[in-house]
């Protein structure tokens, strides 16, 4: 197929976008696995069983060329539904442990819950591919994944 | 891996000035920066951490540890100090975000393994944000 040598340009410069998305959740760290008072050393007030919360701040970077025809990576009103299907309808006024598989069996750490939204969000991209999560549990913390085995 | 980035703030008072050149080459080289009595900001250090998950925590990096790194290597030494007079290493370096972040990174390398099991998390960079406007990253990879 024949592009415009402006097409092939833009077609192999790979870009990164990103969008934010809030959600407000609550959850306890606590590995069942040990005593209360190691859980209380190791994560201190989040060990609390009967929970706390968090408004959270999502941050997604997707990473494509721009379609030579659109001039978009995607369309990020599509983006946008995707962010709100895949996590934030799951995720928002949920109590993490409880409500969202896998924190019945994996602690919710914001370390855990960026890995659970990349592996939530990773089949919805073909054109662009995922980058990265950025997970901000306050505005002081926050996690950065991208896909490696962890 | 799992990066995981914490801030922390202090407040601090500095001037730029280097001895190596004339008064009138420090006016015009860090203009504002170079007043003889010295200025003050609201300094933002952003520190990043690499590392597996530890499997009986589900954490990167034990965060109170971190907390506890920082405080007794950074915070404490830095808060409402004049870091020309009152901070060894800016005796002879300048002052500058970037000397500051290398001399961050530097104190934190210099006792990371005290604080951190072996084969857990590495420092990865420190960012300092002197101002909102401007920030400075300084990756603990970097030689000097």
């Amino acid at each position: 197929m024949y592009f415009p040598a402006f097409c092939r340009i833009q077609k192999v410069v790979p870009m990164l976008i990103t969008r934010k998305v809030e959600f407000s959740a609550s959850h306890v760290c606590r590995n069942p696995r040990l005593s209360d008072e190691e859980n209380r050393a190791l994560f201190g007030a989040a060990a609390n069983p009967h929970g706390h919360g968090h408004n959270y701040l999502l941050e997604v970077t997707v990473e494509g060329a721009p379609d030579p025809v659109t001039g978009m990576v995607l369309d990020l009103k599509v983006l946008k539904e995707i962010l709100n299907s895949a996590v934030v309808d799951v995720y928002d006024h949920r109590f993490l442990n409880r409500e969202v598989t896998p924190f019945d069996q994996v602690i919710p750490t914001p370390e855990n819950i960026a890995i659970d939204i990349w592996n939530r969000l990773a089949p919805h991209f073909s054109n662009a591919r995922l980058h990265g999560v950025r997970l901000y549990e306050t505005p002081d913390l926050y996690v950065d994944y991208f896909g490696e085995p962890v | 891996m799992i990066r995981v980035t914490r801030t922390y703030r202090f407040s601090a008072s500095h001037r730029l000035h280097t001895p190596a050149r004339s008064a009138a080459e420090n006016r015009e080289l860090y203009g504002k920066c170079n007043n003889p009595f010295g200025h003050g900001h609201n300094y933002e250090v952003a520190v990043s951490v690499r590392g597996p998950l530890d499997p009986r925590t589900a954490r990167a990096v034990d965060i109170a540890a971190l907390d506890r790194l920082v405080r007794q290597q950074v915070l404490e030494p830095f808060e409402h100090r004049n870091l020309n007079t009152e901070v060894a290493a800016f005796g002879a370096a300048v002052p500058t975000s970037e000397n500051l972040g290398r001399e961050i990174v530097r104190r934190l390398a210099q006792n990371w393994s005290a604080a951190f099991p072996e084969n857990g998390p590495v420092l990865e960079k420190v960012s300092i944000a002197e101002t909102a406007r401007n920030t400075f990253e300084v990756s603990a990879h970097e030689d000097e």
